[in-house]
């Protein structure tokens, strides 16, 4: 067994990052043969495929840190549901289209303004990380948030749906920002950014978006949270029960 | 839904220096999206550094009922290849 030298915080950190990329991933994989344009199907895969594999970056990373005894496998088949430590938004299920377009508006504008500032970590690994990251979360939100405004300045519907589905998911956005001792500690030694100047970051830019998409920023409600320490909603079973099955099923199984 | 969506032609320069080509056509509301799928589609394995898109319609091809009269009339004319010619010897080209 290798000695780690890593503080426990900084491997929780690098851990967090891995699996919000992993869940949000296996999520968008699930539109991949269901986008009513062959285009489209192409475009969403390409995005849940720059989350799996930046996933696998920041799972591999985790590992290293930890002293190399698990693998980025071992982490995403293997553990149970209390230890993942995603946020809450990124295991709700995709619902329709405009449901999975804000989620990807909210999320790709927080990781743009995320990776922006972890290019400048002091962990060297998660700043090359970031600094390809930020390249695809740059893409990723120039084509939801185009969608975005191509429903909410859409049809009557288009325009309700996407709205619907804002009131709906903003009372999940307060996790993103909430920070613990594990932020704090990130802060602190260099390793991650300021969560309350990402706020601002985000916020401004979130309502510039809505504005152009002609939507109405929901009003703040009391924020849900939970899912990094562990605490998930009833529809994370579901998901990790579909994204581990083979490995449950056939325990070690490569190919 | 597609069917709703305009036709777009796809031209693709894989390196500089090179003239673009085309490689397909795809379904898009505007020439912004046009670009977007276009990279998504066509460009997943770097087989390219720009992108042109064209709106199909805006394409004014060739008809199939004027082959004869548009390109018959050039195959007994070998004169109009440079190797159709003898070059005098000491002719510095």
């Amino acid at each position: 067994m290798r000695e780690t030298t890593y503080d426990p915080a900084h491997i929780e950190y690098v851990l967090r990052l891995g699996d919000n990329a992993l869940i949000l991933g296996q999520r968008l994989c699930e539109w991949s043969g269901h986008s009513a344009l062959v285009e489209e199907d192409v475009a969403m895969a390409n995005i849940a495929l720059d989350y799996i594999g930046r996933a696998r970056d920041l799972l591999t990373l985790a590992c290293e840190l930890d002293g190399g005894n698990q693998s980025e496998d071992d982490l995403a088949f293997k553990r149970d549901e209390e230890e993942f430590k995603n946020f809450l938004l990124c295991e709700l299920p995709i619902g329709d289209f405009a449901w999975t377009i804000v989620r990807q508006v909210l999320l790709d504008t927080y990781h743009f303004h995320l990776y922006d500032q972890l290019q400048r970590s002091s962990d060297q690994k998660l700043a090359t990380i970031a600094a390809k990251s930020i390249k695809e979360s740059t893409s990723h939100l120039r084509h939801c948030s185009h969608w975005l405004t191509r429903l909410g300045d859409g049809t009557d519907e288009s325009h309700r749906r996407v709205q619907d589905a804002l009131n709906e998911q903003w009372r999940f956005t307060g996790e993103l920002f909430a920070a613990d001792a594990i932020d704090e500690f990130a802060l602190a030694v260099g390793i991650g950014p300021d969560l309350s100047d990402l706020r601002e970051r985000w916020h401004a830019q979130i309502a510039s978006i809505l504005h152009h998409a002609t939507l109405t920023q929901p009003i703040d409600a009391p924020p849900v949270a939970g899912g990094r320490q562990g605490l998930h909603t009833e529809h994370m079973a579901g998901l990790l029960a579909c994204m581990q099955s083979v490995q449950r099923a056939y325990p070690g199984l490569e190919w | 839904m597609s069917k709703n969506l305009p036709l777009w032609e796809v031209f693709l320069r894989s390196r500089r220096g090179l003239e673009h080509k085309h490689v397909g056509s795809l379904h898009a509301a505007d020439p912004e999206q046009a670009m977007q799928y276009a990279r998504d589609v066509y460009t997943r394995r770097l087989e390219g550094c720009s992108i042109w898109v064209v709106r199909s319609a805006d394409i004014h091809a060739s008809q199939e009922g004027d082959a004869a009269a548009f390109f018959d009339p050039a195959e007994d004319k070998v004169y109009r290849h440079a190797s159709f010619y003898d070059v005098p010897d000491g002719l510095k080209l």
